[in-house]
């Protein structure tokens, strides 16, 4: 017998079932197939102005920052501001991504790369699927528009989000994720902030093996 | 406001007091308050004389059938009255909350179980509760602590209760633990089986309460009482130790916990 | 590969003793407590949440069989292999295996308590594969050669002093004079070591918080983004979970995510959680090119529907170590086993055997704050009461605690000679006291006086005086 059986076969042994109960079929079935929602804070419930506030509110005391942008063609103007005012060199990477790529980032006199990161790329950028507002979260879907690497190697990490984007509760972003109806990326990652280690007398330090700071510019 | 002993109006309400064995051995003046405070609220409290021990100690060191033994014995003594009291969150949460389960698959006393679970309560949760209490005619001068046994305050809800009638005494003033949550390290045969362990909790405790700053620590079971008094008395501390019994119904005669005359 | 819990008396006498490890638990006490609570005080809904939680879990623990076939077959779909495991040895030759196959020398592992259960590094290690622990805690323990002293935050034992030691004696290559005396420099450090670590790893190894039936994701979460870097750079990643991990669909798995950062951290969310299905797909620019799951069963396979099956609920938040007055004490180490604290009580005996971990069961006041706390509300006293009746049934019959409590019993059950036997001895003890009113030594009582006076008792019992007609 292999081990897959013998598990599977002692656990329906415990719980004293067969393996084709018609009943319990149907009820797993039906709780994936409908996967209904249990409570939802209020937090998680806000209108679109409260759940950017929120949304800014949770991100900056978790040591993000956040910009709001009129349109999408002042993304590079912001960036660069960003990196200037934190002394970082004006060159970042970026994946395949059809919303950052068009962008003018000459007339904005940034560097930019393209593709995956590695251990010498500085500043990664990406776009978020959506933001969740309830706990201060970018939701981003793995791709070759935005590669994970980006997310996790470089020292700095800067995310483009549209203000519509921001949604209430994980659930939005999960209905939001099935409703795109292609396959589910390799990964969905959320991001809460920038990397941080408290395993040092619980002293909270930022940047211990992801980025030490997160960006959001947030696009009208 | 309880005055005064009324005398019991004929439909008054009969108690069986638990005495408990820690308050029987070793310091019946608790027993003698709750008495007291149980008869100024109008009830009639009897002593049944075949009580003994709840059966903790051996249900929770996996002595099934002997705390069985003992639940049957005490739900034999007990399930006439209307009421069960019990000086003692954890006793009365061991008849409350252990025996229905204990006794579940016991033909004659399963049910029984769940009828005295029903009418048994701690103290000083019965006569704020049930009984409407919300205060008593005292006064004391004192700046008191207070700890909250684990098994009253989790098993069954004892935390305002005994503040509510602490803060009718005149002069009495009442400052919290920081931690007013943590153990005292008692555990009953924890104490003696890891004492070291059981020592270094009750010295969080005992510094939680030098920090109060009070002088008298008040608590409502015997067991972490007798466990922190004789830490602090161990350390030379002058703070004094009572139940909150003695302390509501003025039995004050007898020295605090630990204590000589 | 379970460390011995044998030596569980000596184990805290010592905790007891090292001064380093108090002072560090202090830093448990204060930092987790407050911060769990300050979490729970900022959602309204979180009690709900615990209700909903636990729901969730026996509704999954009653299906589990099926939502494991439901898990492994979306895991196929993506692309990524599920291998069974029905014990450690079983789960360490697979990943050995895979390792080989893969023709590696090097891996990764982000943060598993699995692999920990499972004592993989050793075994790796003995077969010439370089391990290294990312989690900065993981990695402190892994280069001290010692176990995670708590489920989240394994290197909580110890203090800065003691890193910096370990990281000059350990990071050689780098210059001897360099300034480690800040929490910050040693981030640092760690950082820049472990960065190669990452890029030349030929495998990465994480464990899952979840796994979900719905889609074939697992779950982790980190703060350190450590995990996200072992499961996308080497070319083959593992994930390494246990049976109960698993949860029906992404509702289900929102909801326990809210709760478990509260109640692990005080967090409203870790900075990274991060779903991941099979391998990198074909349009990728990064990822690995092979995904394997192993899920380990390890006896969990027996517990739906027994008495234990309330265990298989736990989502491994820590809670309940950093509320448990014995954890604060004397740390996690002094179990000895994998699993410290109340969860690891009722836990250990179950993976290693009762009579292996007979102690753990016993060392606990049986507080209830655990439960109190538990995001699953597990009934953890209740279980731990359930392990000292099995241990009571077994244990011989003349063990010197038990004869005094089957004496105790006894004499409870009849209450004529109990009070003959009981009323001398209260008066001796009364006597003794004298004047001060305590004991400060008994003979056989040295267990009580060594650590406090026994109060003496007031000389007469209540039932006697109550008989005489004394009254208030």
């Amino acid at each position: 017998m292999s081990a897959r059986e013998a598990i599977l076969g002692r656990i329906k042994q415990s719980l004293n079932v067969s393996g084709d109960d018609a009943g319990r079929k149907h009820t797993v079935k039906s709780r994936l197939e409908t996967h209904p929602r249990h409570t939802i804070p209020e937090r998680g419930q806000l209108d679109l102005e409260g759940r950017i506030g929120l949304l800014a509110e949770i991100l900056e005391g978790q040591s993000a920052s956040i910009a709001p942008v009129a349109k999408i063609a002042d993304v590079p103007e912001e960036i660069l501001r960003y990196l200037r005012g934190h002394g970082l060199a004006p060159a970042l990477r970026i994946g395949e991504n059809p919303v950052l790529r068009p962008l003018d980032w000459e007339r904005a006199k940034l560097e930019v790369a393209a593709g995956a990161a590695d251990t010498h790329t500085l500043t990664g950028c990406s776009t978020a699927f959506c933001a969740i507002a309830e706990s201060g979260t970018l939701m981003l879907l793995s791709g070759p528009q935005n590669p994970a690497t980006l997310n996790y190697l470089p020292d700095n990490h800067i995310v483009v989000l549209k203000r519509e984007d921001v949604l209430a509760s994980y659930e939005e972003g999960w209905d939001k994720m099935r409703a795109r109806g292609a396959d589910i990326p390799r990964n969905v990652n959320y991001i809460s902030g920038p990397s941080r280690t408290a395993d040092i007398e619980q002293t909270i330090f930022l940047g211990a093996h992801g980025p030490r700071r997160l960006h959001v510019v947030m696009v009208k | 406001m309880v005055k005064k002993k009324k005398s019991p109006a004929p439909d008054a309400i009969r108690i069986g007091l638990f005495v408990t064995c820690l308050a029987d051995l070793f310091r019946p003046s608790v027993a003698f308050a709750a008495v007291k405070l149980l008869e100024n609220a109008g009830c009639i409290v009897e002593v049944p004389e075949t009580q003994t021990c709840c059966g903790q100690p051996a249900y929770n060191s996996g002595d099934e059938a002997g705390a069985k033994a003992l639940a049957r014995n005490v739900v034999s003594a007990f399930e006439s009255f209307e009421y069960v009291i019990a000086p003692s969150g954890s006793c009365a949460a061991m008849i409350r909350v252990h025996y229905p389960e204990l006794l579940k698959d016991d033909p004659q006393f399963g049910a029984r179980a769940v009828d005295l679970a029903d009418k048994t309560y701690e103290l000083i949760s019965f006569l704020t509760g049930t009984l409407g209490v919300r205060g008593v005619d005292m006064k004391l001068d004192a700046r008191a602590t207070y700890h909250d046994s684990c098994s009253g305050m989790r098993e069954l809800g004892i935390k305002a209760q005994p503040r509510t009638l602490l803060a009718s005494i005149d002069g009495l003033e009442l400052r919290e633990l920081t931690d007013p949550n943590a153990c005292c390290g008692f555990g009953g045969a924890f104490s003696v089986k890891y004492p070291d362990i059981s020592g270094k909790i009750v010295s969080v405790k005992t510094k939680d309460i030098g920090d109060t700053g009070a002088k008298l620590l008040l608590g409502s079971d015997l067991g972490c009482l007798m466990n922190i008094a004789g830490r602090l008395k161990r350390e030379g501390s002058d703070v004094e130790v009572r139940h909150v019994a003695e302390v509501l119904a003025g039995e004050l005669a007898a020295p605090p916990i630990g204590e000589g005359d | 590969m379970l460390a011995g819990t044998g030596n569980f008396t000596e184990n805290t006498r010592k905790a007891l003793e090292d001064a380093a490890l108090q002072k560090a638990l202090g830093n448990v006490k204060r930092g987790f407590i407050a911060k769990r609570a300050k979490a729970r005080a900022a959602l309204p809904e979180f009690e709900t949440l615990r209700d909903e939680a636990k729901e969730i879990k026996i509704h999954t623990l009653a299906h589990m069989d099926l939502y494991l076939a439901r898990y492994e077959a979306q895991v196929k779909r993506a692309g990524g292999q599920v291998h069974w495991a029905r014990d450690s040895g079983q789960a360490r030759r697979i990943i050995a295996g895979i390792c080989k196959a893969a023709g590696a020398k090097s891996v990764t592992k982000g943060k598993s308590m699995i692999t920990e259960e499972i004592g993989l590094n050793r075994y790796l290690q003995a077969q010439g594969y370089e391990v290294v622990e990312t989690d900065l805690g993981e990695y402190l323990i892994q280069i001290r050669g010692e176990t995670p002293s708590h489920i989240i935050a394994p290197a909580v034992h110890l203090n800065k002093e003691q890193v910096e030691t370990d990281f000059r004696s350990h990071h050689k290559n780098l210059p001897p004079e360099r300034p480690l005396s800040k929490v910050s420099d040693l981030v640092n450090e760690a950082r820049q070591v472990l960065r190669e670590k990452f890029v030349n790893a030929d495998v990465g190894i994480t464990g899952a918080n979840f796994l979900i039936a719905e889609t074939g994701q697992s779950v982790i979460v980190t703060n350190e983004g450590n995990g996200d870097l072992t499961q996308t750079l080497p070319r083959v990643h593992i994930v390494a979970a246990s049976l109960e991990k698993v949860v029906p669909t992404l509702e289900d798995a929102s909801t326990l995510i809210r709760i478990l950062a509260r109640s692990a951290t005080g967090q409203d969310i870790s900075t990274y959680t991060t779903f991941t299905s099979g391998p990198k797909r074909e349009q990728d620019l990064d990822g690995p090119e092979e995904f394997h799951v192993v899920l380990l069963d390890n006896g969990r396979s027996g517990l739906p529907g027994g008495e234990f099956e309330d265990m298989l609920r736990c989502i491994r938040c820590g809670a309940c170590l950093n509320h448990c007055p014995v954890y604060q004490s004397v740390g996690g180490h002094a179990y000895g086993s994998v699993y410290p604290g109340p969860m690891g009580s009722v836990l250990t005996p179950l993976l290693q055997g009762v009579s292996e971990a007979r102690h753990l069961p016993h060392a606990c006041t049986l507080c209830g704050r655990c439960e109190a706390v538990c995001p699953v509300r597990i009934p953890l006293p209740a279980m731990l009461r359930r392990w000292r009746m099995r241990d009571f049934a077994k244990k011989p019959p003349l063990a010197k605690a038990k004869l005094g409590l089957k004496l105790w019993v006894f004499l409870a059950r009849h209450p004529a000679l109990y009070r003959l036997i009981t009323t001398p001895v209260i008066k001796i003890l009364a006597l003794t006291g004298g004047r001060k009113g305590r004991i400060c030594a008994l003979p056989f009582g040295g267990a009580w006086t060594d650590q406090r006076d026994l109060p003496a008792p007031q000389g007469t019992s209540f039932m006697a005086r109550w008989r005489k007609g004394e009254r208030p």
